[in-house]
């Protein structure tokens, strides 16, 4: 389901368009378009942006501030850096492993394994905190063992953890898949037929092809594993200071009608958002122009 | 040399589909397992039970229905959108195109608090619409407005590289014959956008369907008028009633599992149709 998320190389192409009266359409249609579709940009993705910024100062600095610098919020700060820190890495080594053996390897039950991989995107987050209740909560399968060995998984960090390593599953694996596919094996193969080590062919060979994707995937997968809300929700249980991630701070603020101090904290993840697309869009223009530099190589 | 058959160059096919595996096993297939293992617990009577309880059912009308009224105005004002982006030169184009992925950046409590925030009685949006007699936030409305929020990237994201890969001479050869600009539109274009159109239309549902962050701050969350199905989920798991949890999550899983096949199919019919890869 990342098909609408991986990443294409763009650029303008409205020139090409513009100069031909073929596909061009009357001033009036042409309005109309850009007209009603901006208006719905403005409304339902501008608007809520900026609404964010000015709830959370609307009752000035000091208080947004103190929002948060309070041992609560910067709590959650950290848990969330943590689960992000965790689950990030350990998608990606996934990923890199993945799209190695299905893009340079020929094996049966591929497609399959690939739809497989893709199934964390369609399962609502709720269904993702739900599975690990059913298997480590109180009366889950490995409950009774668990609070024998005295381990908490459940509303505890190790849950939230899970929750967003399950979520942010394929980020990475999707982007690399048919990257790798694309590029082959050739480059790879004469590596190694001039004596490379594996892990050498991946490292001076696979890598500086890939790092564009993977640099997309990883960005993606970061602002996710920041950013869930309802799989982290169902397993966490919303103890303050200790289970709550910055998101579940937001919402009990917010459900505490601390209106200011909840925008405050969502103003961070705001943030958070807009510093992802602006890597985000700074690596799709690297990679278009990377394109580019070897299509012109190839062509000299 | 009968092992020259299976003979690979590359090495470390076995520790990487190893690896795959294991992982995919441990974080999501053992999980989900437990879903479909827990709902066998209950008896079938039991299970029909739950899944078909009025206020249950109530989730399941309010969940689908807006959701495909959500999908298809993504698919409308999102072709729209692809569109201008691909074919028109305006001022803040970048800026634009780079926004249109904040539902997939912006984390779903910040978009459920912010749409709140603007549709409520006194917000931005709301104070103009109250004296019109239309109420957003805590009513189904608003359910709508946050599924079309997040579910607005899917389509553009799918439509818009095919776009910006259509050949000019088709419109010219079209104009040439005589076509008229909405002919070519309707005969010439929508054909080679459509497969993408739906594909986009089947990932905004299916994320709409489970979406929960955003939307349970504008829903209001009233039984059997603003509830949605991940919401009563939720419910069931605060009672401790984990069997009645699980039921209804396996169906939710049932639909997830289709569209994700339906969605695969048309991803494969775009390729087919475009020559692309996705």
């Amino acid at each position: 389901m990342a098909g609408a998320s991986a990443f294409h190389l763009g650029g303008d192409h409205a020139h090409r368009f513009e100069s031909r009266a073929a596909t061009r359409e009357t001033p009036l249609v042409k309005w109309l378009i850009l007209g009603l579709s901006l208006t719905f940009f403005v409304i339902f993705l501008l608007m809520p942006l900026i609404a964010v910024f000015v709830e959370a100062f609307r009752k000035g600095w000091e208080t947004y501030i103190t929002a948060l610098v309070e041992p609560d919020a910067l709590s959650a700060i950290r848990l969330t850096l943590l689960a992000a820190v965790i689950s990030v890495p350990l998608n990606l080594v996934f990923g890199v492993c993945a799209a190695w053996a299905i893009a340079k390897f020929e094996f049966r039950g591929k497609q399959f394994l690939i739809t497989l991989i893709d199934l964390p995107f369609s399962v609502s987050p709720v269904i993702a905190g739900l599975v690990f209740v059913l298997l480590f909560g109180a009366q889950g399968w490995f409950g009774s063992w668990l609070s024998d060995k005295d381990i908490r998984i459940i509303f505890a960090v190790p849950g939230i953890v899970l929750a967003t390593v399950f979520v942010t599953f394929p980020f990475i694996a999707r982007e690399l898949i048919p990257l790798m596919q694309a590029q082959g094996r050739e480059e790879e193969e004469a590596a190694v037929v001039l004596g490379a080590r594996g892990l050498q062919t991946f490292w001076y060979v696979t890598l500086p092809n890939i790092k564009w994707g993977l640099m997309y995937g990883v960005i993606l997968c970061n602002a996710r594993a920041m950013g869930e809300f309802g799989a982290v929700s169902v397993v966490s249980g919303h103890i303050r200071g200790q289970t709550n991630t910055l998101p579940l701070h937001v919402e009990i603020l917010y459900n505490e009608y601390q209106f200011a101090a909840a925008f405050a904290a969502a103003s961070v993840l705001a943030v958070l958002a807009l510093v992802t697309l602006v890597i985000k869009t700074w690596v799709e223009n690297r990679a278009a122009q990377s394109h580019k530099d070897a299509n012109r190589d190839d062509a000299s | 040399m009968a092992a020259a058959k299976t003979f690979r160059v590359l090495p470390g096919f076995n520790i990487t589909l190893g690896f795959t595996l294991a992982y995919l096993s441990l974080i999501v297939l053992i999980p989900l397992s437990a879903v479909f293992l827990k709902t066998t617990e209950l008896g079938l009577d039991q299970f029909w039970n739950v899944v078909s309880a009025p206020r249950v059912v109530a989730t399941y009308k309010l969940s689908f229905g807006l959701s495909l009224l959500a999908a298809a105005i993504n698919t409308v004002f999102g072709l729209m959108l692809a569109w201008a982006l691909v074919r028109y030169s305006f001022p803040g184009k970048r800026l634009v195109d780079a926004l249109v992925d904040l539902p997939f950046a912006l984390p779903t409590a910040v978009a459920g608090i912010a749409l709140t925030a603007l549709y409520a009685k006194n917000g931005w949006i709301g104070q103009y619409l109250d004296p019109l007699g239309i109420q957003v936030a805590f009513k189904p409305l608003g359910i709508l407005v946050a599924l079309v929020f997040i579910g607005l990237p899917f389509v553009v994201r799918t439509v818009q590289p095919i776009l910006e890969d259509l050949d000019t001479e088709l419109e010219e050869a079209a104009t040439s014959l005589g076509a008229r600009r909405w002919q070519i539109f309707r005969h010439v274009i929508l054909p080679i956008l459509l497969p993408a159109l739906l594909t986009g239309f089947a990932l905004a549902f299916a994320r709409a369907v489970g979406e929960y962050g955003s939307v349970i701050f504008i829903a209001g969350n009233i039984p059997m008028v603003s509830e949605i199905t991940p919401l009563m989920i939720i419910t069931k798991l605060e009672q401790y009633d984990y069997a009645g949890a699980t039921a209804i999550a396996t169906v939710m899983l049932m639909l997830s599992f289709t569209l994700l096949l339906v969605i695969n199919g048309l991803q494969a019919w775009t390729s087919k149709r475009t020559g692309r890869d996705r």
